[in-house]
């Protein structure tokens, strides 16, 4: 899992509330064999006119030029701002998944659903929770500000205005630890690697069969 | 102090480490991989730029997909349909990608995960086993802590070669007496799941010991341990015994010379001590055990070959009536109906329950100089293994189905789960060897009937249920 530290990055502002998973990545999408390949069907009802199937090549489909995404003012959009209880509905993990391939790598609300909120921390996206007055500034200032960027500094838990304004944000220190330095379940289990080659090697001089048979 | 369990025992073996919320990290000795749990699991290891932690724990096989009819020699391209084309075609690549021994389809070698690790003496006793399938609890026949994982857990064992896990609790399965003439392992285990119910053994790591268990084969073995996840318990184990070792002995994968005394001198200590405590004891009398046939939609729904399907009527639990009435209606009986009187459509015998040259030598004595029923649309043998099919046809087993009519096939799960062509058709019986009787398991509407091997046969040549008993002498 990438870790999370500081991040600078232009800001999408999507304002709709209740976006749910089914919304974030339909599921005919979830047929694959991949955990990747889902950025491109990223909100593809309303990035696109027709009807989306697995295995299109994107690039040949009409836009929605109406839809916030499709805007050329916010093309490389690394910050979504969002409304509130975003990500509701299924659990399925391919919506983290498929913010983080488009290239987001952190989401500002007023609040998130539960299931999603935890799928996008194993996935090295940061979901914070701003208040409801905060995010309501942040959406004007984006909105009336071309280009515009937000800081997030995870490790002072704030997120910084161009005109150096700041807020700070709430994280479980377990999660904010994992984040910031990149670890996943296996990340975690990894920190134990000395341990685990000891054992091995202690198990292989009780159980020499059980190495090296197969090559 | 009480005495240590066979679980105990391969417990302590493999802690690396207690966690402080309770879990362990367990080292894992041998990881098989096939086609459908995989590809996201590589593909996390590619994305994280990880290395998978020792190459020579993990083999692979592709079995769920592959087509089980004779053109698939013609490679993979001949794979009809994409998506198992893509799932065995990147098998494949992960595996050439990272250097993992893997038996690709028209390999000798190739078969169900479950037949080729014990066939290739890469399952062994003392082992931790796991595979991203819920049948790896088979392996647990030789003495072995083996069962399924989740396609997370798949990437964990790759990069880590180790799993987070919780302690179970021991249960313990006897069955002491001798198997009645023409009762098999798997009439063991269906009644033992009819017994406790599907989910009986929910939280347990099962232990299956008692004279009737140490009398059957390693094959025998195998079929209950495979069965123990259709009782709730991700985990089923019966002790080492001479058997265990004679079935191991000159497998490609086992001890070399050199180490094989050793081996088997620590071998011998995997039983459960006389005094180890076991959290709950089940017994049955093996001279009780008749021929099963599930009757329903879940393995619990089963009765002997001689009794009737239950009367919704006859139950007092409303939730129990409305459950039978549903399962009823689904596979298209009525109450009190004979099992003898249920016909059947299709047959298949394989699957990783009974796909072995044992399972396949039972149907064939049933089979020899008879022929399947004119009702019988289909009766399928799918071995479980290139090496189980050909050890048949050494034998002359290929020839004693084909003459009865049967279809002799190349192996895989093929109608166990009906994700190759191999299906049944809506509203079709199917007398199954295999170990799932869920709505539209093999097919969808198909009903699913699951017996033995040679129960299977005896339906084949009928063209329904019969006591396999009566045909053999
Ligand atoms: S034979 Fe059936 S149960 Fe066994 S591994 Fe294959 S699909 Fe699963």
């Amino acid at each position: 899992m990438k870790a999370f530290t500081q991040h600078t990055g232009l800001v999408a502002p999507l304002d709709r509330a209740n976006v749910d998973t089914d919304q974030i990545i339909p599921k005919q999408f979830l047929k694959s064999i991949k955990r990747t390949g889902f950025g491109p069907n990223l909100f593809d009802e309303w990035r696109y006119l027709d009807e989306g199937k697995p295995g299109q090549d994107c690039s040949q489909r009409p836009l929605n030029k109406d839809f916030v995404l499709n805007q050329p003012r916010y093309q490389g959009a690394s910050v979504l701002l969002a409304r509130e209880n975003f990500g509701c509905g299924s659990s399925r993990e391919h919506a983290p998944w498929a913010l983080e391939e488009y290239g987001f790598r952190t989401i500002i609300a007023p609040s998130f659903a539960d299931i999603f909120f935890n799928n996008s921390f194993k996935n090295g996206l940061l979901p914070i929770v701003l208040k409801e007055e905060e995010v309501d500034a942040l959406f004007k200032q984006a909105e009336a500000t071309e280009g515009y960027q937000l800081t997030v500094d995870l490790a002072a838990q704030t997120v910084t205005r161009p005109d150096g304004v700041q807020y700070a944000f709430e994280i479980d220190a377990f999660r904010k630890h994992c984040l910031l330095n990149g670890l996943d379940d296996i990340g975690l289990t990894l920190q134990n690697a000395d341990q685990i080659r000891a054992f091995e090697e202690q198990h292989k001089a009780k159980s020499p069969w059980l190495f090296g048979a197969i090559k | 102090m009480a005495g240590k369990t066979l679980y105990d025992k391969l417990w302590e073996m493999h802690e690396v480490k207690r966690r402080d919320d309770g879990s362990s990290l367990i080292y894992i000795d041998r990881h098989i991989l096939h086609e459908v749990t995989s590809p996201q699991a590589f593909e996390g290891l590619r994305l994280a730029n990880r290395q998978p932690w020792r190459i020579d724990a993990n083999i692979a096989t592709v079995d769920h997909n592959v087509p089980t009819t004779p053109d698939r020699k013609a490679g993979v391209q001949a794979i009809a349909d994409e998506t198992s084309r893509i799932q065995v075609q990147t098998l494949d690549e992960n595996c050439d990608d990272f250097g993992i021994l893997e038996f690709k389809m028209n390999d000798v070698r190739q078969g169900i995960v479950h037949v080729i690790g014990p066939e290739q003496g890469a399952t062994l006793p003392g082992m931790t086993v796991v595979c991203g399938d819920s049948h790896t609890s088979t392996h647990g026949a030789f003495g072995a802590l083996a069962h399924g994982i989740g396609t997370s857990e798949v990437e964990h064992v790759l990069a880590t070669q180790c799993l987070i896990a919780k302690k179970m609790k021991n249960m313990q399965v006897r069955v002491e007496g001798k198997l009645p003439f023409g009762v098999t392992a798997k009439d063991i285990v269906l009644a033992v799941i009819g017994k406790i119910g599907t989910a009986g053994g929910t939280g347990y790591a099962l232990e299956f010991a008692g004279s009737a268990i140490r009398d059957l084969s390693m094959e025998g073995r195998m079929t209950i341990c495979n069965m123990a996840i259709e009782a709730g318990a991700r985990v089923g184990m019966v002790a080492v015994d001479e058997k265990t070792i004679e079935y191991v002995k000159g497998r490609p994968y086992a001890p070399s010379a050199e180490q094989w005394e050793q081996a088997v001198a620590q071998w011998r200590e995997l039983v459960s001590d006389a005094d180890a405590h076991f959290d709950a004891v089940i017994e049955l009398k093996a001279e009780e055990i008749k021929p099963q046939v599930s009757w329903g939609t879940s393995p619990e729904m089963v009765i002997a070959v001689d009794e009737r399907v239950p009367d919704p009527a006859a139950e007092a639990d409303p939730v129990k009536r409305g459950s039978i009435e549903r399962a009823l209606k689904y596979m298209g009986l009525s109450a009190n109906q004979p099992v003898t009187e249920i016909k059947v459509d299709r047959v298949f015998i394989g699957s990783c329950t009974n796909s072995r040259i044992e399972d396949l030598r039972d149907a064939a004595a049933v089979a020899k100089g008879r022929k399947v029923a004119a009702n019988v649309k289909q009766a399928l043998v799918v071995p479980g293994s290139g090496l189980v099919k050909q050890q048949a046809e050494a034998e002359g087993l290929d020839k004693i189905f084909i003459e009865a009519g049967f279809e002799w096939r190349e192996p895989g799960c093929s109608m166990c789960l009906a994700m190759n062509p191999d299906k049944l058709g809506s509203g079709e019986h199917c007398a199954s060897t295999s170990n799932r009787n869920f709505e539209g398991r093999q097919g969808a509407g198909g009903r699913t009937h699951l017996v033995s091997p040679g129960m299977a046969a005896a339906a084949a040549v009928t063209g329904h249920f019969v006591d396999v008993r009566e045909l053999l002498n």
